[in-house]
């Protein structure tokens, strides 16, 4: 059986293509203004890459913020459900899911059968998610993908108090004015936000494994700080972006 | 007075409320040892009472200091901070 | 940087004042207020607890000199020097950088006591909006804090929340409240709070068609009821007043007093010296309580 899991983000459409058990084709491109002209843009490219048709399709099911513009599925499911469902299909051992998106951040406890015992959410504030890092990369004037190796080369811990974005851009300016290494102030981004988003996870009660999905999940700075910040080590899969995808194609096997 | 240490963002209003003219009367000062997150001192304020209060470097994250104190099942009827005011003069918003 | 940019769209005017009713302060007791705020500096000298000089100027890089400059711009023309002035206090975020002050009060205290002074001991709730902090304060009729509460951790309600919107849609913040309403119909307010998301919503119904007049009533709009619901938190109580840069913007302010339903007090004097002011006032207490104690 085929199905596709189409996961309509913020900042990125993604989709997944499932055959059987296994992931035979993806794809992610930037959300534009229309969610469902994404969707559906992001749906052709992942049949393409699959190497099939839309007649081969069983089911397509729909996650993410704008999952319900998505017209084409057959239903949608919660970004939760639907991250907690791709993270136990990647990662059988992890037990708490933290799943970062560009405007948005939860951690999901889930109990041994991968059932949801409990999650807690931040959104409506940047400062706890993806975003935050992408802001903090312009005021460093350097490109998001080169926070992760520049945090990594950090020597000295330099403490950021603004908790917001706005007045978090000016603290970046203001430590570069004061000659700052650019390395550990990449390193002091990547704690602040560490800390909101270990917070959450401290909130659901943390269990041993754990495992980190979405797109921030890339930062290899950023899992450093949320490793040294939580005192543990943590999972994170091969295409973490499109674990929530994936986990709406899980659930379109389950509706189909 | 009624201090309201914290802020309001996006995701919803964190304060914590100190009557402060209860910690005049106070001398055990339970609040100090008993949060886990060390968020108070006592200060003197602007009439030279000393008082509680909650740590300037911690206000702009209490959410996330307190949220081992909160967790999303099973919190307390009274949190730490509460039991070990012997006034009953502090309280939380969220 | 866009175009747009390099004219500072957000920057307030810098300016001072010398009260033209006392023509002299020789003789009498000077005291001084220095607020330094994150955005802007206020200096306040009073003669014998009268209003006497003041200057209101941007906070540079570095607190110590800040203060400084505007305590000097304030004393312009005036013949004072820092060696006459008996007592000042230092207020506002950069209150302990303030090396020329003899005490330091903290701008809760400072404010209510200004406003005590601006708008007369009727004045119960206080509304301060400063560029990168929002404060509501309850007093009593000395002008002595009752309740407070304060948020500086975010910077959607702040001046800094404004100036970049000012900065997005190109417009000078002086003009923001006047363009705000000139629109024919009030639009819902912003849904976004985060000013990061508010400033993507922003985008979005620009690009929908939306005319700037009416995405700035979006957001004043927005502003004000947030501000709101932190003042019903710290209790609401008449008379009702609004103090710092964003007093000067009716978009805001009108915008507040109708979901209120009250009138806040008309200023008599530049709203953004009520911390500073407060400080001067403070200082003359504190010069005769230690005279008293002297004695």
């Amino acid at each position: 059986m085929i199905t596709v899991g189409v996961d309509s983000g913020n900042k990125n459409t993604k989709a997944v293509v499932l055959k059987d058990g296994k992931v035979i084709g993806k794809s992610l491109i930037l959300t534009g203004f229309d969610a469902n002209e994404s969707a559906t843009k992001a749906y052709e490219l992942a049949l393409k890459d699959a190497g099939v048709t839309a007649a081969d399709v069983a089911a397509v099911a729909s996650t993410g913020v704008g999952r319900v513009e998505v017209k084409f599925a057959k239903d949608n499911v919660t970004e939760v459900g639907s991250a907690a469902r791709g993270a136990k299909f990647l990662m059988p051992n992890v037990n708490t899911v933290i799943d970062l998106g560009a405007e948005e951040g939860r951690a999901i406890k889930l109990n041994p059968d991968g059932k949801i015992a409990d999650f807690a959410v931040n959104e409506k504030c940047a400062a706890g998610a993806g975003s935050f890092v992408e802001s903090m990369s312009r005021a460093l004037q350097t490109t998001v993908e080169e926070m992760g190796p520049l945090s990594m080369k950090y020597s000295k811990e330099v403490p950021m108090n603004a908790q917001c974005v706005v007045f978090a851009e000016s603290e970046v300016v203001s430590l570069i004015h004061q000659q700052t290494a650019k390395e550990d102030i990449a390193r002091a981004v990547h704690d602040g936000i560490s800390n909101r988003v270990s917070s959450m996870v401290r909130r659901v009660g943390m269990v041993d494994d754990l495992g980190l999905i979405g797109g921030p999940a890339r930062n290899i700075g950023l899992v450093q700080s949320l490793k040294d910040d939580l005192a543990k080590d943590i999972t994170v899969p091969e295409d973490p972006d499109y674990v929530s995808a994936l986990g709406a194609a899980i659930y379109a096997t389950e509706i189909a | 007075m009624i201090a309201n240490y914290g802020y309001k963002d996006g995701s919803g209003e964190f304060y914590i409320s100190i009557d402060t003219d209860k910690c005049t009367t106070c001398s055990e000062k339970g609040c100090l040892e008993s949060c886990p997150g060390q968020i108070f001192e006592m200060m003197v304020d602007d009439w030279d009472d000393e008082v509680a209060a909650v740590k300037a470097s911690e206000r702009n994250k209490i959410k996330m200091t307190c949220a081992a104190c909160k967790p999303t099942t099973g919190r307390p009827e009274l949190l730490p901070c509460q039991a070990a005011c012997k006034p009953r003069g502090i309280t939380h918003s969220w | 940087m866009s175009e747009n940019q390099q004219k500072e769209y957000w920057r307030w005017k810098e300016y001072n004042w010398k009260n033209p009713e006392i023509p002299d302060w020789k003789g009498g007791l000077v005291t001084a207020g220095v607020d330094v705020g994150s955005t802007s500096s206020q200096a306040v000298i009073c003669v014998d607890g009268q209003l006497y000089a003041y200057a209101s100027m941007r906070t540079g890089s570095d607190s110590p000199s800040s203060a400084l400059n505007a305590i000097n711009w304030a004393m312009e023309g005036t013949g004072l020097t820092l060696q006459d002035i008996n007592f000042t206090v230092g207020t506002g975020y950069g209150r302990v950088n303030v090396p020329f002050a003899n005490k330091a009060v903290t701008e809760i205290a400072c404010h209510a006591r200004g406003a005590n002074f601006m708008y007369g001991p009727s004045v119960r709730t206080l509304l301060d909006m400063g560029g990168q902090d929002c404060k509501a304060i309850h007093c009593d009729d000395k002008g002595k804090v009752t309740s407070f509460l304060m948020n500086d951790k975010c910077a959607a309600g702040t001046g800094r929340g404004m100036e970049v919107f000012a900065n997005l849609l190109a417009v000078s913040i002086e003009d923001v409240g006047d363009m705000s309403f000139n629109v024919e119909t009030e639009p819902d307010p912003v849904s976004s709070t985060c000013v990061v998301f508010a400033k993507t919503e922003a985008t979005g119904l620009l690009r929908a068609g939306w005319s700037k007049e009416k995405v700035l009533a979006a957001y004043c709009s927005a502003m004000a009821s947030r501000v709101v619901s932190l003042l019903e938190r710290n209790g609401m109580e008449l008379d009702f007043a609004i103090t710092g840069g964003i007093a000067k913007n009716p978009g805001v302010v009108k915008r507040i007093e109708k979901l209120l339903g009250v009138q806040a007090l008309t200023p008599k004097y530049d709203t953004q010296i009520a911390g500073a002011l407060g400080g001067a006032l403070f200082a003359k207490a504190l010069v005769e309580k230690s005279a008293k104690v002297a004695k």
